[in-house]
């Protein structure tokens, strides 16, 4: 199992303010827009080093849509910040409608995404936001994992040309994707090399299957492990590559599994190479308030769950 | 405004009104009421008072006033206009709402139709898009203006009023926004569906400068534009409320909510088309 040395421990989140701070310098068609979450997104610096290329829109979500929708008439490229319930479920009509369908070239970026949001609760733990999103046409959905990658994806897709979702988190999570790896929207990392499983993981379960990958080493099972950050292009050639080595899969993400990454996978498996699949993913169930591990565990979303996972699909060959 | 301009534009207002009728009837599907009811509205902006450039469409508009069609529904108007004043060619109508057309139900960009910038039909989301390109503008030192127009049943949307306060807080003073006030929704008059009350005094309180006009009279339509241009650049977004009647030009059209979203039969076609002069020749 290849070694991934933790490089230190911060936010997605973070990721996502760090990289927006640099593209405030880079770019000067990036503008932001965020309504009333600017600490919690992390904008501050892009707000302090942009006060002209930023607009504070308040509590009011549908109407940033827009806006960002128009500013991209003029050759703007507008970033919205706010948390990923308020960025998705709750304007799906403007996204699809002014963002989408109309193909402007906006960046949804949404943080506190997933149960690892934490006390909180259900009301703010969108678990449907990547489904939601990889439904509608045009639109490109990123899922990173680390402060490294979120950072880098968000610096990535200023250069694309088209609506993007980007999703990350809240929690302090470790920091393992080097500073330097590429990110190259659509194409999967291929973390370790295995032979009798394949486990594809997006986000915060990512570094859970990792650890995975190292426990299942020890009891003698090869895992391949690969980070899929874009789930929609889906990467189907690495997944297709990987299954047809090891012969079976397990998907792991902090979303339901309608829906969800897997959802996706199983689409590409079905089409191409029907092969056992295991999802770890919440299932069909709302979050709840309490510490993310706490969270991760009880909706079986951690490093055991993987583990467990991997052994089943591998028993379903 | 010289008389002879405003023939031209009377003229030009019943060649749409007919192409409007035609449209509708030709597919059995589409709003006429909305759309007749507008047509002096629309063919002042692109005829007399807007700046823009029909023969070369560029969406970013750069230099340009542009116009968004928030309440999307009315497009046989905007499509007409559009047309008549060389975005696309005429003969284009024909092919409104059929399979594999340019000219969608709703006005959309995904189909590559010269002039329109965004997709509109689901309702509200228009004068946030408008904001979003006044901005752009404003970034860019552009001195173009937005225009955008709403239905008045439309500004029950929430989206709205979330737009209305950010235009005024926010001092976005190169948009000219517009309601097509004439009291009718799908289901029936306004006041028994859900009541605007005082709109003026509403937009009033929300920070923007108002005017009134009679939508359906060509001279009051340009003078309004023209006084509203003047009000720009002040530091405060402008709202027209603009009285209009449903089906204006058809009289079987007028005073009823029930032309929003019915084409005319054969024999009303007939009928409407008496009462349209026919001056620039249909498509």
């Amino acid at each position: 199992m290849k070694e991934y040395p933790v490089l230190g421990n911060k936010d997605t989140r973070s990721g996502f303010g760090d990289g927006l701070t640099e593209l405030g310098k880079s770019n000067p068609k990036v503008v932001a827009l965020c309504a009333d979450l600017t600490g919690s997104l992390k904008m501050n610096q892009f707000e302090n080093d942009n006060p002209e290329r930023f607009f504070q829109v308040g509590i009011a979500e549908a109407n940033m849509i827009g806006i960002a929708a128009g500013l991209t008439i003029g050759g703007k490229i507008p970033f919205t910040g706010t948390f990923a319930n308020f960025s998705t479920s709750r304007v799906y009509d403007q996204i699809r409608q002014s963002v989408a369908y109309s193909n402007k070239n906006v960046k949804i970026c949404a943080s506190h995404a997933g149960l690892t949001l934490g006390e909180d609760g259900a009301t703010h733990q969108v678990l449907e936001d990547i489904g939601m999103m990889k439904m509608l046409p045009h639109m490109t959905v990123i899922n990173p994992c680390d402060y490294n990658q979120t950072k880098a994806a968000t610096i990535a897709i200023a250069d694309h040309v088209g609506p993007v979702y980007l999703r990350f988190g809240r929690p302090k999570m470790p920091i393992f994707i080097s500073e330097n790896t590429p990110f190259v929207i659509g194409k999967a990392l291929l973390l370790n090399e295995g032979t009798d499983v394949t486990i594809v993981a997006t986000g915060h379960l990512v570094w859970p299957a990792i650890e995975a990958g190292k426990a299942l080493a020890e009891k003698g099972i090869s895992a391949e492990i690969i980070n899929i950050h874009t789930i929609k292009p889906l990467d189907e050639e690495a997944i297709l590559k990987s299954v047809a080595k090891t012969g079976c899969i397990v998907s792991a993400e902090e979303h339901q599994i309608a829906g969800g990454l897997g959802e996706s996978i199983a689409q590409v498996l079905s089409r191409n190479n029907p092969l056992p699949q295991e999802f770890v993913a919440v299932n069909d169930s709302f979050g709840e308030s309490g510490s993310p591990a706490e969270l991760m565990e009880k909706y079986g979303l951690d490093t055991p769950n993987i583990i467990a996972a991997a052994e089943k699909v591998i028993t379903r060959k | 405004m010289h008389d002879t301009s405003l023939i031209e534009l009377s003229d030009f207002c019943s060649q749409v009104r007919r192409d409007i009728v035609r449209m509708v009837h030709a597919v059995a599907s589409g709003h006429p009421g909305g759309s007749l009811g507008c047509t002096e509205y629309i063919t002042a902006l692109y005829q007399s008072e807007m700046n823009h450039s029909a023969d070369k469409f560029d969406m970013d508009g750069k230099g340009e006033d542009l116009f968004f069609l928030s309440n999307g529904h009315i497009s046989p108007v905007l499509y007409s206009v559009l047309a008549r004043t060389g975005y696309f060619e005429v003969n284009e109508l024909n092919t409104f709402r059929k399979l594999n057309t340019r000219l969608q139900g709703h006005p959309t960009t995904h189909e590559g139709l010269p002039g329109v910038r965004v997709a509109s039909g689901s309702l509200g989301q228009g004068l946030s898009v408008g904001i979003g390109a006044a901005l752009a503008k404003k970034l860019n030192n552009d001195s173009g203006i937005i225009y955008t127009l709403h239905g008045d049943g439309e500004i029950q949307e929430g989206q709205i009023w979330e737009a209305a306060l950010y235009a005024a807080g926010n001092k976005v003073d190169n948009i000219i926004s517009c309601i097509d006030y004439n009291h009718k929704q799908i289901d029936g008059d306004i006041d028994d569906v859900l009541p605007l009350g005082d709109l003026k005094a509403k937009w009033e309180a929300f920070g923007w400068q108002v005017m009134e006009m009679d939508g359906n009279n060509m001279e009051q339509v340009i003078a309004t534009l023209r006084q509203a241009k003047a009000a720009t650049g002040k530091g405060v977004p402008i709202m027209l409320i603009m009285k209009t009647e449903m089906g204006k030009g058809v009289d079987f059209m007028m005073g009823t909510h029930k032309w929003h979203g019915s084409p005319p039969n054969d024999e009303q076609l007939k009928s409407a088309l008496s009462q349209l002069e026919e001056t620039l020749g249909d498509y």
